[in-house]
C-alpha cells in the first residue's frame, strides 16, 4: 500500500492548492467590483479636465504652450510605464511589457535613447535589469491608488520634457475593457496630440488670471496628471480581472489533477486488494 | 432669476453639480463671484472655500486645497485638487521618485540587453499559450 498513501498526499496537497486558488479568485472578484467604482468615480474629473483642456488647446491664445506643440526631431523619449505591485495575473504584465519592449527597440534602431519611469514593483524589476535609463520609480499604490502617490514620477517627465532632455512621452498601461480582457495600451502623452473629441473650435478666448502662460501650464500639468491616474485604475481593474481568470483556471487544472489521481488511487488500491485476496487463496490452497 | 450650471469634480470622486445663482471662490488674484453670463475665465484658485448659492437661497460650502475654476458660457467647472499642492512639496515627491529608482538601479546585477529581455517573455508568452491550448485538449 505504500504507492497508495504516497497518492493519497498528493491528493491532499493538490487539494490545498486548490483552496489557495479558489480563495484567491474570490478575493479578486470582490476587488474588481472596488476598482471599477474607483474608475467610475474619476470619471467626472477626468471628462471636465478634457473639456478644459479642449478649450483651452482651441482658444486664441497669443501663446503657443511646448505641451502642444510637436518637436521636429525626436532624440530622446520618454515612457511612464503602469505594472501590477504583484505576480499570479497571468500574461498581464508580460504582454504589456513585451509591447513596449518592441517600441524601445525601434527607437534604440533609430538611435533615440529612451528614459522611463515605472509604478509598480513588476515594472521596476523588469526595468531594472534592463540596459534602459531607470530615471522614476513608484510602488505599492496599494488599493486605492491616491494621485499623490503619482505626482513625483509625472513630474519628473514632465520636467525634462519642458528642458528639452526628451521630445515625446508615452503612457503604457493596461486598458480594462471587460472582465475577461484588458488591452495592453501604449498613449500618447506629450506632445498633447489633437483630437476632435477635444471641444468644438470656438472664436473667443479666456480671460486668464493671473496670465495665460502659467494658467495654461498648470491646466495641462493637470490634465497629464488626471490621464495618468486614471491609467492606474483602468491598470489596477485589469489587475484583478486577470488575476481572477488565472486563479479559476488553475483551479480548474486543480480539480483536473484530483480526478485523475483519484483514478490513479483507486487502481492501486484495488490491485493490492485483488494481490492480497489471491495471496491468501494461494496460501490456504498450498495447506 | 436666471442660473448657470455648476460643477464641482475632485480627481477622485465627483463633490457636487448643479445649477447655481452665484459661485464664490478664492481666485489666484482674488475672491471671485461668478454670476450667470460671466464672461469666460479661467483661473487658478489658492487653497479656500467655495461657496456656491443654489436657486432656493440656500448656500453650499465647499473646501478645496487648490484647483482650476473655469467658466463658459454654460456652466462653471471646478477643478479642485484632493491634495496640499506646492511647488516644493512636488519636488519632494519627485525627488523621492527619483531616489526609488537610483536605489533600485544601485543593486541591480548585469544588465539585460533589450533583446534577451524579449526573448524570455516571448518565451513565457508562449508557454502560458501552451499550457492554454493543453487545457482545451484535456476538455475533449
Amino acid at each position: 500500500m505504500a504507492g497508495a498513501r504516497e497518492i493519497r498526499t498528493k491528493i491532499k496537497s493538490v487539494a490545498n492548492t486548490r483552496k489557495v486558488t479558489r480563495a484567491l479568485e474570490m478575493v479578486s472578484a470582490s476587488k474588481i467590483r472596488k476598482a471599477q467604482e474607483l474608475m467610475r468615480a474619476s470619471r467626472p474629473y477626468a471628462r471636465a479636465m478634457r473639456q478644459v483642456a479642449g478649450h483651452v488647446a482651441r482658444a486664441n491664445t497669443e501663446f503657443k504652450h511646448p505641451f502642444l506643440t510637436a518637436r521636429e526631431s525626436v532624440k530622446r523619449v520618454g515612457y511612464i510605464i503602469i505594472s501590477t505591485d504583484r505576480g499570479l495575473c497571468g500574461g498581464l504584465n508580460s504582454n504589456l511589457f513585451r509591447k513596449l519592449l518592441a517600441e524601445i527597440r525601434e527607437w534604440n534602431e533609430k538611435n533615440v535613447e529612451v528614459d522611463i519611469v515605472a509604478i509598480g514593483t513588476k515594472a521596476n524589476v523588469f526595468f531594472r535589469r534592463l540596459k534602459v535609463n531607470l530615471v522614476g520609480s513608484a510602488s505599492h499604490l496599494g488599493e486605492k491608488p491616491k494621485v499623490e502617490q503619482l505626482i513625483g514620477v509625472i513630474k519628473i517627465m514632465l520636467d525634462s520634457y519642458s528642458t528639452g532632455s526628451i521630445d515625446r512621452l508615452t503612457l503604457a498601461y493596461n486598458d480594462f475593457v471587460n472582465t475577461m480582457t484588458q488591452k495592453p495600451t501604449l498613449d500618447q502623452l506629450l506632445p498633447l496630440p489633437p483630437s476632435d473629441t477635444l471641444a468644438t473650435a470656438h472664436d473667443w478666448d479666456y480671460l486668464y488670471e493671473p496670465d495665460a502662460e502659467s494658467v495654461l501650464e498648470h491646466v495641462l500639468t493637470r490634465y497629464i496628471e488626471s490621464l495618468v491616474y486614471q491609467a492606474t485604475l483602468e491598470n489596477l481593474a485589469s489587475e484583478h480581472a486577470a488575476r481572477m481568470v488565472a486563479m479559476k483556471s488553475a483551479g480548474d487544472n486543480a480539480k483536473k489533477a484530483i480526478d485523475s489521481l483519484t483514478l490513479v488511487y483507486n487502481k492501486v488500491r484495488q490491485a493490492a486488494i485483488t494481490q492480497e485476496i489471491s495471496e491468501i487463496v494461494g496460501g490456504a490452497a498450498a495447506v | 432669476m436666471s442660473t448657470i450650471r455648476c460643477d464641482i469634480v475632485g480627481a477622485e470622486s465627483e463633490i457636487f453639480h448643479g445649477q447655481a445663482k452665484l459661485v464664490i471662490a478664492t481666485g489666484e488674484a482674488g475672491e471671485l463671484g461668478i454670476a450667470p453670463r460671466h464672461a469666460p475665465l479661467i483661473t487658478r484658485l489658492k487653497p479656500g472655500q467655495v461657496r456656491v448659492q443654489l436657486e432656493n437661497g440656500e448656500e453650499q460650502c465647499f473646501y478645496v486645497s487648490g484647483g482650476i475654476l473655469e467658466v463658459q458660457p454654460q456652466v462653471v467647472t471646478v477643478l479642485a485638487d484632493t491634495a496640499i499642492r506646492a511647488r516644493d512639496l512636488d519636488e519632494a515627491s519627485a525627488r523621492r521618485a527619483k531616489e526609488n529608482a537610483e536605489r533600485l538601479l544601485a543593486n541591480r546585477a548585469d544588465a539585460v540587453e533589450i533583446a534577451q529581455a524579449q526573448a524570455e517573455l516571448l518565451q513565457a508568452v508562449a508557454q502560458l499559450r501552451a499550457i492554454e491550448q493543453l487545457r482545451k485538449q484535456m476538455r475533449h
